[in-house]
């Protein structure tokens, strides 16, 4: 971003001893109650990779599962764990993964503020957040959940058995810390900008994380009213997803997807938006279409809010809505496109790293357009038809959610890492990390493609003994995708300790985050930053654009 | 602005990342606007399904309607909306500095939402009273068709909304503590505002509410 800081003190002056946001505060406590959008993000960061690791633990056992045609686990705990999977990964981890982890340090310090607008709020976010995670731990360890993370209806109010209601309410409470969230966001974009800084002129993260926001404020509502209905209905019985009493439980689906569509937005949107980063960063270059790739993650999050009927095409929608949402749902393609080209042409002629973080943009560009791209397949009414329910569907949406949302958000993690952490890890390492998360990623999904394509119904613990070899396949690969995890956390939580103390801008970055003492001190900066260009604007093109030597 | 500068003229109310009090005035107004746009759509999933039902049924949404009581409901609906007057009266006493006014017209605001609940509990007495309640805990007689399901999003609908006036009434307790702390003055007033567009929400969700369930056609 080339920003031209112009403070009243020098930022990073060598030797200036001013405590940094680690060090300022001791103990538990002075982490648990802190005002500080660094330490929540961090917080939030920690959790997160928790139930990552909880998921990623349970998707391990499915994958074992599968491995023969019979499995060995029954039935019942087979279905508990594939929900409990999606449910964990979904609302603990994917939702706030990047926005509350990631955005949460980096947003004010790209926007040159001490803080978010709410700092209370923010630490109650983080609050309502570890408070409705508790209730989902509470929901396993009392009988867990065998209605999928869907929870449709009316199996689960009148049928399935264990702790549902706890869940929900988990769901529920959940909703409101991401709702917050997402508020805290808008306000502080709109009113925080450093002096200087126009909507322009912020760096592409920011767009995504405001497109992001919106959906967390207008969505996230509904979700709750929904399960808040589907707790009554489960403990009440008033009736109003129920068919025996003259309710529709496909209503329940609308208002389910009406939230959960968007959602999958709410989740690959920040993810665009770190890739948008990363790529100029170490690609030196000044992104390709910056008000392209801003507006199109606003079109994105507008446009999700229309198309929730896809997932119904077989639930007795009316033949016509079905179309539209089709359509719809295909012209959702074209933001999301958009976005893709950009990307490529910002690489196009620049001086490319092999740096961790772009060998990530390079993971994601080639599963997000698999995931994208199949997309297409599904919106497709005669071809969803019958590949609804699929092991296609599945290696869709995990193409998107993690070749997408957690790639990016690995990229993110090891491009801000620095910052976050004071400390370089080991640049080798990390390329390997990346390739095997590519590796084991594709071996894992690709046979599922395969898998979905030959009938194999998704959530199904047993299968035909033809389908066995294409389930080995996928389980080795999860496997791989196992070991790249565990090297990443290894190498990373050896840099915390061992690792090289991180320069003060290790890519070269030109954002504000970038101005800032490396741990950020407590309050950011000295002074307020005064934005003069945009955010791409590296040193070393200045030759093009002629402009005032970088700071 | 410098560092200094900012320190010498810092008021007490603001907080220590906003650099004036209008960004902060700002930030606190947007905020709740975008608060006040989630509870609309946290309601409009009731709405929704108010709308598909008495789609489906009619005729049993307009018998059932006969059973609860306009009077009641209506009485409801101008204490409502004058607790509305009175709240605004309360941020224009903000505005001006004029603590007394301020403080009684919170009192009444606070007054006229517990006669809402009052109002609500007998209501909500004599459908217990007659079995009119949702779903399988329906005992009522004389309504033909579906009316367990009417009652379910009458009782949904308005106690949600019932928990939004309790609520309203603890922050206006709150409010009217700070008040009577001297907090508020016309430099500073924003909270007094923000539970304000607070209650006139809560208020015109009921204005929805009441010709919706009470006087169907
Ligand atoms: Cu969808």
């Amino acid at each position: 971003m080339s920003t031209e800081v112009i403070t009243d003190s020098t930022v990073d002056a060598p030797g200036h001893a001013e405590e940094n946001y680690l060090q300022s505060g001791k103990g538990v406590l002075s982490w648990l109650f802190t005002l500080d959008h660094k330490r929540i993000g961090l917080m939030y960061l920690v959790s997160v990779l928790s139930f990552f690791l909880v998921g990623g633990l349970l998707a391990m056992v499915i994958r074992i599962e599968l491995l023969t045609p019979e499995g060995n686990l029954a039935p019942e705990v087979y279905n508990r764990i594939f929900t409990l999977h999606g449910a964990a990964m979904i609302f603990v981890f994917l939702v706030p993964a990047i926005p509350a982890s990631l955005g949460n340090f980096i947003l004010p310090l790209m926007l040159g503020a001490k803080d978010v607008a709410f700092p209370r709020l923010n630490l109650l976010s983080f609050h309502i957040y570890l408070f409705g995670a508790l209730f989902l731990v509470y929901a396993i360890l009392t009988g867990g959940i065998d209605t999928g993370w869907t929870f449709y209806t009316p199996y689960s109010s009148s049928f399935a058995s264990g702790s549902v209601i706890a869940a929900l309410f988990g769901v529920f409470i959940l909703g409101f810390s991401s709702i917050l969230t997402g508020l805290n966001f808008i306000v502080t974009i709109h009113k925080m900008r450093a002096p200087g800084q126009t909507w322009y002129q912020m760096p592409l993260f920011l767009w995504a994380i405001y497109a992001t926001s919106l959906i967390q404020v207008l969505a996230t509502p509904v979700i709750a009213i929904t399960v808040f209905l589907l707790m009554i209905e489960r403990s009440l019985g008033i009736g109003i997803f129920d068919p025996a009493m003259g309710g529709d439980p496909v209503l329940f689906q609308h208002f389910f997807w009406f939230y959960s569509h968007p959602v999958v937005y709410l989740m690959v949107l920040p993810g665009f938006g770190v890739i948008s980063e990363l790529v100029a960063v170490h690609s030196r270059k000044n992104i390709f279409g910056y008000k392209a790739i801003a507006f199109s993650s606003v079109a994105i999050s507008g446009i999700g809010f229309l198309i929730w009927g896809h997932h119904m095409f077989v639930s007795g929608q009316s033949e016509f809505a079905g179309i539209l949402f089709s359509f719809l749902t295909f012209a959702v393609a074209i933001p999301t496109a958009i976005k893709v080209f950009s990307w490529v042409a910002t690489m196009y002629k620049g001086s490319i790293a092999y740096t961790t973080p772009m060998c990530y943009v390079f993971t994601f560009l080639f599963l997000f357009a698999i995931g994208g791209l199949t997309g297409l397949f599904l919106a497709t009414i005669a071809v969803d038809v019958h590949l609804h329910d699929t092991y296609f569907v599945v290696a869709h949406f995990h193409y998107v959610m993690v070749g997408g949302t957690l790639t990016a958000f690995l990229g993110g993690l090891h491009h801000w890492w620095p910052k976050m952490t004071g400390k370089m890890y080991n640049n080798k390492l990390g390329n390997l990390g990346a390739f095997l998360v590519f590796l084991g990623f594709n071996v894992t999904f690709m046979a599922q493609f395969v898998l979905g394509t030959r009938g194999m119904p998704r959530r199904y613990h047993t299968y035909l003994p033809e389908f066995q070899f294409w389930h080995v396949i996928s389980t080795i690969g999860s496997f791989i995708l196992a070991i790249a995890f565990f090297l990443i956390l290894g190498y990373l939580m050896h840099s915390i300790f061992r690792g090289k103390k991180a320069p003060h801008n290790p890519w070269g970055g030109v954002s504000l985050e970038w101005e800032t003492a490396t741990p950020p001190i407590t309050h950011n900066f000295h002074g307020q930053p005064i934005v003069t260009r945009g955010p791409y604007e590296f040193p070393e093109i200045e030759d093009v654009e002629p402009a005032k030597a970088h700071a | 602005m410098s560092t200094t500068a900012e320190h010498a003229e810092h008021p007490k109310f603001l907080a220590h990342h906003f650099y004036t009090p209008g960004q902060q005035a700002d930030s606190a107004k947007l905020g709740m606007w975008l608060f006040l746009g989630q509870e609309l759509l946290f309601f409009s999933g009731l709405f929704l399904a108010y709308a598909t039902y008495r789609f489906f049924y009619p005729d049993t949404f307009l018998e059932a309607h006969h059973h609860l009581s306009v009077p009641m409901g209506g009485f409801n609906t101008v204490v409502l909306i004058t607790s509305s007057l009175t709240m605004a009266l309360a941020v224009r006493a903000a505005q001006t500095s004029n603590q007394k006014k301020l403080i009684w017209n919170l009192v009444a605001t606070i007054a006229f939402a517990c006669v809402f609940l009052v109002v609500k509990y007998f209501e909500y007495s004599a459908k217990f009273h007659h079995g009119f309640l949702p779903g399988k805990f329906y005992t009522g007689h004389g309504i033909e068709g579906l009316p367990h399901l009417f009652f379910g999003i009458y009782f949904v609908m308005t106690g949600l909304h019932g928990l939004h006036v309790i609520a309203g009434i603890g922050v206006l307790i709150w409010i009217l503590m700070r008040s009577k702390r001297g907090d508020f003055s016309a430099e500073y007033f924003t909270p007094v505002e923000n539970v304000g567009l607070y209650w006139h929400l809560v208020d015109l969700i009921w204005i929805f509410l009441f010709p919706l369930l009470y006087l169907v056609k």
